[in-house]
This record gives structure tokens, sequence and C-alpha cells, in this order.
């Protein structure tokens, strides 16, 4: 009963994320970069992305967290990369639906992303999933607002 | 080891979390209530509820009797010498601010110091960084031993005659280090500092006597020793706090009001401004009655007990760290930790799926996380209610915790 309930949080795909992060590290040249942190539990995400066009190019992520926060960061930026900031943000405001357990727009294709629908039946991690796309929707948002 | 009837006092304790019997081992944040503590909040709303200090009705008495009575129990139970040294507020948070925003505005100047020690609870640490910044002062931290406990030759070292404010925790909500008090405070005095302690995560589990740990001011919060929350104290020695001006004022702490100048009462109420928090003081008197009935003496051992068998059981989990002094007479009843590589969220919550509440997060300890060189740990903290059993249930969970999250490293 518990373990297929932690089955429901920790999917596979999750772990993958968690143990093998894509796009890991800092970007040497790079037009955003956002710090964020969760005041409440201690993670952190440093957030480097690199725009062109008014379309991410590149996204790189460092930090310190949770499984669910780690693996969040990484497939926010395998998800952000070739997206206009707008469309970007879309996704995050689809992600925050997600997780607070709102029907999400099915016309979007989420990916690996869909993977973190569970969390919204864990209340006390919701914060750790949404923390690598708020930093991204801060530092995109600021971006297009210029 | 305490009988384990004690628990039968606490409606919360019996009910399933997640399909199992609910192990609660995060008291350090939080004490659960016993069912008189909640009986006799709901009673005094059902049949006395008034306000106090005014009016010649009887409900008004039997408010002020409550409240004052509870202010009784209180100087009792951490043995002030009189009642007038009893200041009821919100909890240690408001109460070591008042002590920074009152006596350290009057009596700290440029370049003078304040020391705490780098195990402080964030409560401990800001109300003082901010005195220090509006005063130009200097804020010292005092360095922890390779075990996380203080060095009395240390605390030598660091404090100076410029220093006018030492403020300690008395046991430390990560560590569980039980610091040398009445030590500190002889060192602090002879350089002319007050000394102030955060007994947060004392009062529940000590005998506390002020007297004879000889500290000027003593904070602790209600909700840690089964009382409510939104209720705390702050003792002051009178002679400190007589010549303290209040930091709020309004209702209830005044004596002549005029136009444009007013006096205020004498202590403690000067302290107590507004209506005060009379349900949240009578609750923590039936706490304090409740804690007596059992012994603290006798809470403290049942603690020592837990926390050493938690310590032999939790070892024998491979990977597991334990933060803190290793010798369990040195610590008081909780036990930190980390497992592996496995993020202390990530172990809580396979916990939680097991009906077993622990505490994971950086524990408003930034600065000692940064000490310990972890961004995050776990915590299990044990209260009179506690058992070898929740131990052992805890050790289990730990073990799941291990195997589930092995294939991922």
């Amino acid at each position: 009963m518990s373990i297929n309930n932690l089955d429901q949080l920790y999917r596979s795909v999750i772990m993958d994320h968690y143990k093998n992060p894509r796009n890991k590290g800092v970007l040497d040249e790079s037009d955003i970069t956002v710090d964020m942190n969760n005041p409440t539990c201690g993670d952190v995400i440093h957030l480097t992305l690199k725009m062109e066009d008014g379309i991410v190019q590149e996204a790189k992520f460092e930090g310190e967290g949770c499984s669910i926060s780690m693996a969040s960061a990484s497939m926010m930026t395998q998800m952000v990369k070739g997206k206009t900031a707008e469309e970007a943000v879309k996704v995050a405001h689809i992600f925050s639906d997600m997780m607070l357990g709102k029907e999400v727009d099915e016309s979007v294709d989420l990916g690996d992303i869909e993977a973190l629908s569970g969390v919204a039946k864990f209340p006390a991690r919701i914060k750790c999933a949404t923390l690598a796309w708020k930093a991204m929707e801060k530092g995109v948002g600021n971006d297009s607002d210029q | 080891m305490l009988n384990k009837e004690i628990r039968k006092h606490f409606p919360i304790l019996d009910q399933e979390i997640n399909g199992h019997p609910l192990v609660y081992l995060d008291s350090a944040a939080t004490s659960q209530k016993p069912r008189q503590v909640i009986e006799a909040i709901s009673n005094y709303y059902n049949l006395d509820n008034s306000n106090v200090h005014r009016g010649v009705h009887t409900l008004g008495n039997r408010a002020t009797e409550g409240y004052e009575g509870a202010r009784e129990k209180v100087r009792n139970f951490i043995n002030a010498k009189s009642t007038e040294e009893v200041i009821f507020m919100r909890g240690t948070t408001t109460a070591l601010n008042t002590v920074a925003q009152s006596y350290g505005r009057a009596n700290v100047g440029e370049g003078d110091e304040i020391v705490i020690t780098y195990m402080e609870h964030h409560s401990n640490i800001i109300p003082w960084q901010q005195l220090a910044k509006e005063k130009g002062a200097v804020l010292k931290y005092i360095d922890l031993e390779e075990d996380g406990t203080l060095s009395l030759d240390k605390v030598r070292e660091v404090i100076t005659d410029r220093t006018k404010i030492v403020s300690i925790m008395y046991v430390s909500n990560v560590l569980g280090t039980m610091n040398p008090i009445k030590e500190i405070a002889e060192i602090a005095h002879a350089h002319g500092a007050v000394m102030v302690v955060d007994g947060a995560q004392a009062a529940p589990h000590l005998k506390i006597d002020v007297q004879q740990l000889n500290c000027d001011f003593f904070a602790f919060s209600g909700h840690k020793m089964c009382g409510p929350t939104g209720i705390g104290v702050l003792y002051g020695k009178k002679e400190l706090l007589d010549k303290m001006e209040p930091v709020e004022f309004g209702g209830e702490m005044i004596d002549f009001v005029g136009l444009y100048e007013s006096t205020w009462k004498e202590l403690p109420w000067k302290f107590e401004g507004g209506t005060p928090i009379i349900a949240g003081a009578i609750g923590l008197g039936v706490a304090i009655d409740f804690l007596e009935e059992i012994g603290l003496e006798q809470i403290e051992k049942h603690e020592h007990e837990l926390a050493g068998y938690a310590m032999e059981r939790m070892s024998e989990v491979e990977g597991l760290t334990i933060y803190g002094p290793l010798d369990p007479e040195k610590r008081a009843g909780l036990v930190t930790f980390n497992l592996d590589e496995v993020h202390p969220h990530d172990v809580a919550t396979v916990l939680d799926m097991n009906g077993i509440a622990v505490r994971a997060g950086h524990h408003c300890a930034q600065p000692l996380m940064k000490w310990l060189d972890v961004s995050a740990t776990a915590r299990a903290s044990f209260y009179l209610y506690n058992t070898t059993e929740d131990v052992d249930r805890l050790v289990d969970g730990l073990r799941m915790a291990k195997e589930y999250f092995a294939d991922v490293y």
C-alpha cells in the first residue's frame, strides 16, 4: 500500500532525471541568471539561460535539493530549450496547474514532465517541484518585459 | 522509561496516518497536547470567557484569576523570585525580540559587542543582527567543538569587556547539545554583560531554575511543552525589567494616559499591551500542572534513555550519519541525521508514508547547517509520549527508505 503510494511520487522517469540530470552546470555566456531558494526547506537553484531572438537557446542549472526538486529542474531545462519566452511561461503555468491537481491543457505535449503529476497528491512536496519553474518564469518573464 | 499509559492523555496519537498508526517524532517543532489542556481551553471559552483586569463582573474575575493563576504556575515552574518577573508573550521569538528592542536598544552602543553561537536558531540570531546594524555594534559568534558542543575556553576568548549581551540557547534544536548556561552566565557577568537564554528546547524537557542559572533573561514557548500555540514567556530579573521601556503601547499596559504623556503600569503588565493571551496562558498553566505531576526529572530521564536507544538502533542502519554529541548523556531527546545520499525530504516522505512524522530541512538554523556543511538534515525528536516501539518503527522506516532509493545511487 505505502510502497504503491511512493511509486506514484517517485516514478522511474523522475529518478532517472535525478540520477542523470540533463543540462547540469553553468553556461559560460548567459543572458539570464536566476538564483532562487526555498526558504522553508533549504533547496536552492542557480539557473542560467541563453536567449536569441526571444528564444531560449541554452539552459543549465546548478542546485541542491531533494530528488523531486532536482528532477523537476532537469526536466524544465529540457522542456524550455527552443521555446519563446512566452511559450516557456505558458508551460510554467500549465505545470503550476498540474501541481494544483487542476485539469491541464492537453494540446501541449508535456513529455517527461507528465511524470511529476503524482506530486499533486503530496502537498508537502509541491514546492519542491515548482522551484525550478518559478526561477525560469522569473528569468524569462523579466526578459520578455524588457 | 515512563509508563506508556501517558499516551492515553494525548487524543491525537490515537490515529492512523497513511494506513499506519501515527508515530509522532516532531515534538521539537511542536509537542502534542494532552486532553487536560484541550479541555481547559474549551472550558475557559465555554464557562469563563471575559476580559481581564477590568470590570467588576464575576466572569471578569474568573478570567483574571485564571490568567494570573497561570502566571504563578509559571513562576513556580522556572523558580522566579516573583510573578513580576514573568511576562506572557506570543512565544520565544517575541520574547527575544523584546529583549533586543527594549534592553538592547537602551544598552548597546556603537562598537559594543553582542555574543551568540553558531548553533543558534534564527530567532536568536536575527533580532541581534538587526540591533547590531542599527547601533553599529559587533555581532560575534562562538565557534563549536567538533562534536557540536561549546567549550568554556572559547566562550572566554570571545566575551570581552565590550560585550553587552550574551544570548545562547540552552538546548540545541538540531544537535541536541545542552549548553553550560550557568558557567557562561558567570563569564558574561564578570565582563558586565547580561545573559539571555533561549530556553525553547529546554523548558519542555529539563527542570528550569532561573535563579540557579543566574541568567538575566529566559525565553520559552508554551506549544513545545504540551501547551497551546501563541503563548510564551519572557522571564527577566526585576531590577532589569524595572528600567526597561515597553515595546508595545496601548490598552492594558498603561497607568495614566494624558493628551501628550502617559505612564505605565507596574511589572509585569507594562510589557503586556492589549488584551492578553488569556486562554493561552490558562492552557499553559494546565500543561505545567501536567508536566509537574509526571515530574520534569522523570521526563528528562525518559528522553535520555530514548535518545540513547535511538542512537544505538539508528547506528545499525548502514550509511546513517548522526550530528551532534554521540554521548547520550551530553544531549537532549532528539537525533538529527542524514541517510547516505538520500535527501532528507525524500527520507521524510518515505517515513510519512509509513505513518512516521519527522522534520526535514534546515531547522531554522542556516548558519549551523553551513557549519555542519550540509544543506539540510532530518530530525527525530522525542517527548514523554514516545516509546522504544516508536524508535523501532523509525528504524524500519529508515531501512525501507534506504532500500527504496538504493537503485538510484
